[in-house]
């Protein structure tokens, strides 16, 4: 039980530490939706950090692939139909996500730590359609 | 330091926290979403390790006058829920339980390469532009006064 979630704790306490120190120095909220969604309507001098924010997401993804592959699954091919709802996916997370200002870290985490009851309401409410969500493809379907 | 380290070296920290807490690996997503089924509770000490060091460290960051880099700190909608902040976080709940990705483990899994992630990113891309076109043309209405400068108001 202790080692099963010692993992997370760290790896949560990273995900913190690096809202805070995007909030200490660049006066910046990390909520990737956001960070990375604003770059398909840049604004000048608006740009250059969420560039290197994103670079630095990959490179720690590069980093984690090589030294820690075991973080990711095994590689697979999605089935046709696996690829339609992967691409049903990623379109409902990315619209969602902009359309309600935040996803798990601008809501989850930045917003929760600052008691925003928007954030709060977001999170209950993206948590309560995933677990539906997984519920009926995993048990009524 | 100087500011575009910082951002880079965030991105970095994050993605390597997102691997170590087992978020890039949808399974584990899915699985902490399954209440119902053999549920397995994890991930939940992810987002509390995440807000208690946060919410402990922004606290300190406050007391500053300014960020290091930047002459403000954010600021941030002070109204209530609204309909377009619940409906917009429905539907990626929707999408979160489906795909089991979020944004954040997305992009620091399109690393790899692997192909489901090169079938959902883009899409989450797609997602991104849709919305942002949708509330633009809704904005279009408002006074000039009213509309936000896009991307002034990246805070959730």
């Amino acid at each position: 039980m202790t080692s099963s979630i010692l993992l997370p704790l760290l790896g949560g306490g990273l995900i913190g530490l690096s809202a805070s120190l995007l909030l200490l120095a660049n006066g910046r909220v990390a909520g990737i939706s956001g960070v990375v969604g604003s770059l398909l309507a840049p604004v000048r001098g608006d740009i250059a950090w969420r560039v290197l924010f994103f670079a630095g997401l990959l490179a720690g993804g590069l980093l984690l692939a090589w030294l820690r592959p075991g973080a990711f699954p095994a590689p697979a091919s999605p089935s046709a139909g696996g690829a339609w709802l992967l691409a049903g996916a990623g379109l409902l997370v990315g619209f969602g996500s902009r359309l309600g200002n935040g996803c798990t870290s601008g809501h989850g985490v930045c917003g929760i730590s600052r008691g925003s009851v928007r954030s709060i309401a977001a999170t209950l409410t993206f948590m309560a359609t995933g677990v539906l969500t997984v519920f009926l493809v995993r048990h009524v379907l | 330091m100087r500011p575009s380290l910082s951002a880079f070296l965030s991105g970095l920290v994050f993605a390597i926290g997102l691997g170590l807490a087992g978020m890039t690996d949808p399974a584990n997503v899915l699985g902490f979403l399954d209440v119902a089924g053999d549920w397995d509770y994890r991930l939940a000490f992810v987002m509390g390790g995440a807000i208690a060091v946060h919410a402990a460290l922004r606290r300190l960051i406050h007391q500053r006058a300014r960020p290091l880099f930047a002459a403000t700190f954010p600021t941030f909608s002070a109204s209530k829920p609204d309909a377009k902040l619940l409906a917009g976080s429905a539907l990626f709940g929707v999408g979160w339980g489906l795909g089991g990705y979020c944004p954040g483990p997305a992009l620091t899994s399109l690393a790899t390469g692997a192909v489901p992630l090169l079938v959902f990113v883009p899409a989450m891309f797609a997602g991104f532009y849709l919305a942002q076109v949708l509330q633009a043309r809704g904005s279009r209405g408002a006074t000039r006064a009213e509309v936000p400068r896009a991307g002034a108001a990246p805070a959730p």
